[in-house]
């Protein structure tokens, strides 16, 4: 699509999940209702000091942990200052100087192809206020103040917008498998910034950089980058990549296009210093160790697992591994030794549709993996057929009871052959001019004499081992 | 009353020779006589009752209440347009922690706008006077707390101390102030002004009850994560006079007659004053050695806090831009809001102060002003933690001599020969050192005060040894007389 190579780094800021603020008493949470979760903290009046949010500390070092990141041994906090009606506090507290993780990298798998990230650095701030622009009036909703984020910021390392968004996608289902993060972009926990630059194949130095700001989904930063790596390359085959200048734009969603908002003359200078309100917190081995300890495998080593060692496809596995919760309900599976395939495909085919034809979490799902053990067993025994089974799994979950309720002797398959031989004799005997018909190659006549079985046994004889018995007797 | 001791007063009580009424009473018509003379309140509270008392020492005792300490319900202003009409919904926690002894506010005392400023004539509500001389400063900038507490409208005050702002007022006004180590008493309310050099503190009149009040005041606070658990001290307890065998030092470069070949009449009562004190602490068995320390060092003192403290208060004060709260500015967008609100709000002096402070912040120039700052206020910290290995504490002069003159007061963001004296108390800012100034007679018919400063959470021995000395002399609970001859 262009000449030039392209060159882009992110920014990825991601809400984390907490009982309460980073650095305040108040609830984390969403609200309907303006300044519901709020406390003199996050309103900044006058006399506030900040109070450390540990668990936020803890998902902060389990996220730097994952990214391969070089952990400090002490942890603190940087103001950084700026007026804007949003900021209560005139600053907001981040990290600087010494960030809960730098030098990381993780590996993403692109069509084809291994790429490997390399993270500049991750660290743990406040979100701002949030702000309602209306025609003559802005409206702020402190809520937001205040909320742990995590900001995560690679290394220009992606040559085009698929690398970043599949950097980003992955990243999100990182944090979710961390639990770290409900990492919703419909809710605004997600918002990027992109730095964009072009340069010729052969060039060694990168060109000039520019940044787009508060892009707040995925598809936008896919379509701010392709539109700016376009942007750029036409004024650069025009002769007139002068213009490009080194400044901060934003996306315009409406037109798709990026529009300037300020350049590098009027950057701000966010006179970062270290927040003295919060003393410097070691963080020992031990603790480091337990929170090692605490997290799970991840998306990208169970796709491997699955594939290479239960043989799913690659399709089924990426189904089931972008949700922690399916890849956990299928181990759970194979953990009570089910068969890896007939779980992945019930998992697959009956319960992610049944969740989605009901828009259900698997969490609120009643069928645990020990009660469709309960019909999977029966299945495989033959002792119920496919069609049998399904009925038991809706039945159980339409009563809310265990399956192995509905897995009685009166509504169970008929497999036993001494059974079966009787029943069809009997009707064998009932029916010799039809016995006749059909040695004389009338051979739809078979299948009269499988469906006479399964009216007398109310469809529950087992049809293989009917058709069995039927073929033995009829060739004599 | 209100010329007595915490202890008298709480005897008082318990055997009902006086109600805990009686006493507010007295304090609040005292508060407007005081305002009357002197101007050292922002807010008095006439509605103010007395407390059914117990055994607490401080129930039902009257006090003052610098008014940059956030009170619930009770305007709070720093002493600042900025704040003139905020009203706090939460309660520092240092108040709470006396709310609890059963202790009652009668009025909030103004300050040095925000607490910067050593004059007492930066408040809103304009300048306070020195009860001893009205034509003289309290200094500051507890000033309307050092002026109450000596005019004996109670028995002590809070203030706040980032650079000497409870120790040279209480000095100027002939009455004790200490600010203990930091961290022992929550800043949890309190405006801030340099976080890391900001003290919560008490003026009183006897070393006693500065022992009995901080010992309230103080304990860990979940919502400062630089409090400690001070449970293991006990002030009051430790205060037993006996300081046979301690070890204290001055710094010569400091008070040494050398120092000042041009010394004036002032100044050289001053020390001399200074130095007969000192015998009277040998006389208790205590040592007393000259220490030299590098000048060059002590002359970095006054410039360090500038840059510190200026820089700090800059990104401090950020919050205040009249949008959630403060009179709102006017202005066609919200900067231009802000601008105006901090434009009409603020006094030049702390203007000034922002922008030394921004400059210092600035990325081309924090290195070479804020870090390097920053550096030297580690050497001199060291220097300090390594002298207290050897000795219990630093007895030094406060200031250059008695209260200066209201009119010829300046803003003393300044350098002269006799800068490191003057803001030598810094020191104990600067390591959050236990700090206590008492009063040390008078110069030039005005009182004048010496200061104690000793080793991070060593309180209790410093405590014990201004007590001591506070013994050896007259001063103890004086209120100030006025109309001393000028």
């Amino acid at each position: 699509m262009s000449n030039y190579k392209a060159v882009i780094g992110l920014e990825m800021h991601c809400e984390l999940k907490s009982n309460s603020k980073v650095f305040s008493p108040a609830k984390n949470g969403y609200s309907e209702i303006p300044n519901f979760n709020i406390s003199e903290i996050d309103m900044a009046f006058p006399g506030i000091l900040p109070s450390v949010n540990k668990e936020s500390v803890r998902s902060a070092i389990m996220a730097s942990l994952v990214l391969n990141c070089k952990v400090p041994e002490y942890m603190y906090f940087d103001r950084k200052n700026y007026y804007y009606p949003d900021l209560p506090k005139g600053y907001q507290i981040t990290q600087m100087h010494d960030p809960v993780g730098t030098n990381g990298k993780i590996l993403i798998d692109m069509d084809g192809y291994t790429k490997e990230v390399l993270i500049h650095d991750i660290h743990l701030e406040e979100d701002s206020a949030s702000l309602d622009h209306y025609i003559d009036a802005s409206l702020i909703d402190y809520n937001r103040a205040g909320v742990p984020l995590l900001e995560l910021v690679t290394e220009p390392c992606f040559n085009n917008a698929e690398e970043a968004v599949a950097f980003l996608e992955y990243m999100r289902l990182v944090y979710k498998y961390l639990g770290i993060s409900d990492a919703d972009t419909k809710m605004g926990q997600i918002r990027c910034d992109v730095n964009v630059s072009i340069m010729d194949y052969d060039a060694k130095e990168l060109g000039t950089k520019v940044e787009i700001k508060n892009v707040n989904s995925f598809q936008n930063v896919k379509d701010a980058i392709n539109y700016e790596i376009k942007r750029q390359s036409e004024l650069k085959d025009e002769g007139r990549y002068s213009e490009v200048e080194q400044e901060t734009r934003r996306f315009d969603e409406e037109t798709l296009t990026t529009v300037r908002m300020r350049n590098k003359v009027d950057a701000i200078d966010y006179k970062y210093f270290v927040e003295p309100n919060i003393p410097k917190y070691k963080i020992t081995n031990e603790w480091i160790e337990e929170i090692k300890k605490s997290i799970p495998m991840l998306p990208r080593e169970r796709k491997q697992k699955y594939i290479n060692e239960y043989g799913l496809s690659e399709y089924d596995t990426n189904i089931i591994i972008k949700n922690k919760e399916y890849a956990d309900y299928f181990e759970e599976c194979l953990n009570l030794g089910m068969d890896a395939k007939t779980s992945a495909n019930y998992l697959i085919v009956n319960i992610i549709a049944y969740l989605n034809k009901f828009n259900m979490e698997l969490k609120d799902f009643f069928l645990k993996p020990k009660y469709l053990k309960e019909i999977i067993d029966e299945l495989i025994k033959g002792n119920i057929s496919s069609k049998q089974a399904k009925e038991i799994f809706n039945k159980a979950l339409d009563e809310n009871k265990e399956p192995k309720e509905f897995i009685s002797k009166e509504n169970s398959q008929i497999s036993d052959v001494n059974e079966l031989n009787n029943i069809i004799d009997t009707i064998l005997n009932n029916n010799q001019s039809q016995i006749e018909l059909y040695k004389n190659g009338r051979s739809n006549i078979f299948d009269y004499f499988v469906g006479q079985v399964m009216k007398e046994t109310r469809g529950k004889a087992n049809p293989t081992i009917v058709k069995e018995i039927l073929n033995d007797k009829l060739k004599n | 009353m209100m010329d007595k001791s915490i202890k008298e007063l709480h005897e008082l009580l318990i055997n009902n020779k006086v109600s805990s009424d009686d006493l507010v009473k007295e304090a609040l018509a005292k508060s407007h006589t005081l305002q009357e003379k002197c101007n050292a309140f922002v807010t008095i509270l006439d509605d103010a009752k007395g407390v059914s008392v117990n055994d607490n020492l401080l129930s039902g005792i009257p006090y003052g209440i610098k008014d940059n300490y956030s009170t619930k319900g009770i305007l709070t202003t720093g002493s600042s347009n900025t704040l003139k009409d905020y009203v706090p919904f939460f309660t520092a926690t240092a108040v709470k922690n006396l709310e609890k002894c059963g202790a009652v506010p009668v009025n909030k005392t103004a300050l040095d706008e925000f607490g910067m400023g050593g004059t007492g004539t930066t408040c809103h509500t304009g300048n306070v006077l020195n009860p001893w001389n009205q034509k003289r400063m309290c200094g500051g900038s507890s000033s309307g707390s050092a002026c109450a507490v000596s005019a004996g409208v109670y028995p002590y005050a809070l203030g706040s101390d980032t650079g000497d702002s409870i120790r040279k007022p209480a000095a100027y006004c002939g009455i004790v102030g200490y600010k203990p180590t930091y961290g022992m008493i929550s800043r949890y309310g309190l405006f801030p002004f340099a976080s890391s050099l900001d003290h919560c503190g008490v003026l009183t009149r006897r070393v006693e009850d500065a022992a009995i009040v901080v010992d309230a005041m103080k304990g860990k606070d979940k919502k400062d994560l630089t409090s400690f658990d001070s449970s293991n001290i006990h002030l009051l307890d430790s205060l037993d006079g006996n300081v046979s065998g301690k070890k204290l030092f001055y710094i010569k470069e400091i008070v040494d007659f050398a120092n000042y070949p041009n010394i004036d009449d002032t100044l050289k009562k001053h020390l001399d004053n200074y130095f007969k004190t000192l015998d009277n602490l040998k006389s208790l068995g205590v040592t007393i050695d000259s220490v030299s320390i590098d000048k060059t060092l002590l002359q970095a003192i006054p410039s360090v806090y500038v840059c510190l403290s200026c820089a700090e208060a800059t990104s401090n004060m950020s919050n205040l831009t009249g949008i959630i709260f403060g009179p709102r500015g006017k202005g066609d967008n919200v900067m231009e809001i802000i601008k105006d609100h901090r434009t009409k709000g603020f006094s030049t002096l702390i203007k000034r102060r922002f922008v030394i402070g921004s400059y210092i912040l600035q990325k081309e120039n924090q290195e070479k002003y804020f870090v390097n700052a920053q550096r030297v206020r580690r050497l001199i910290v060291d220097k300090m933690k390594e002298l207290f290995k050897e000795y219990d504490g630093l007895i030094l002069p406060v200031g250059t001599g008695p209260a200066p003159y209201i009119d010829g007061s300046v803003d003393h963001v300044n350098n002269s020969d006799t800068s490191i004296l003057e803001e030598h108390l810094q020191i104990g800012n600067f390591g959050g050192f236990p700090s206590i100034t008492i009063p040390n007679g008078f110069v030039d018919n005005l009182p004048v005060g010496i200061n104690i400063t000793g080793n991070c959470y060593d309180d209790a021995n410093i405590l014990n040894i201004a007590y001591a000395l506070e013994g050896t002399m007259n001063y103890k609970g004086q209120i100030a007389k006025e109309g001393t001859n000028e």
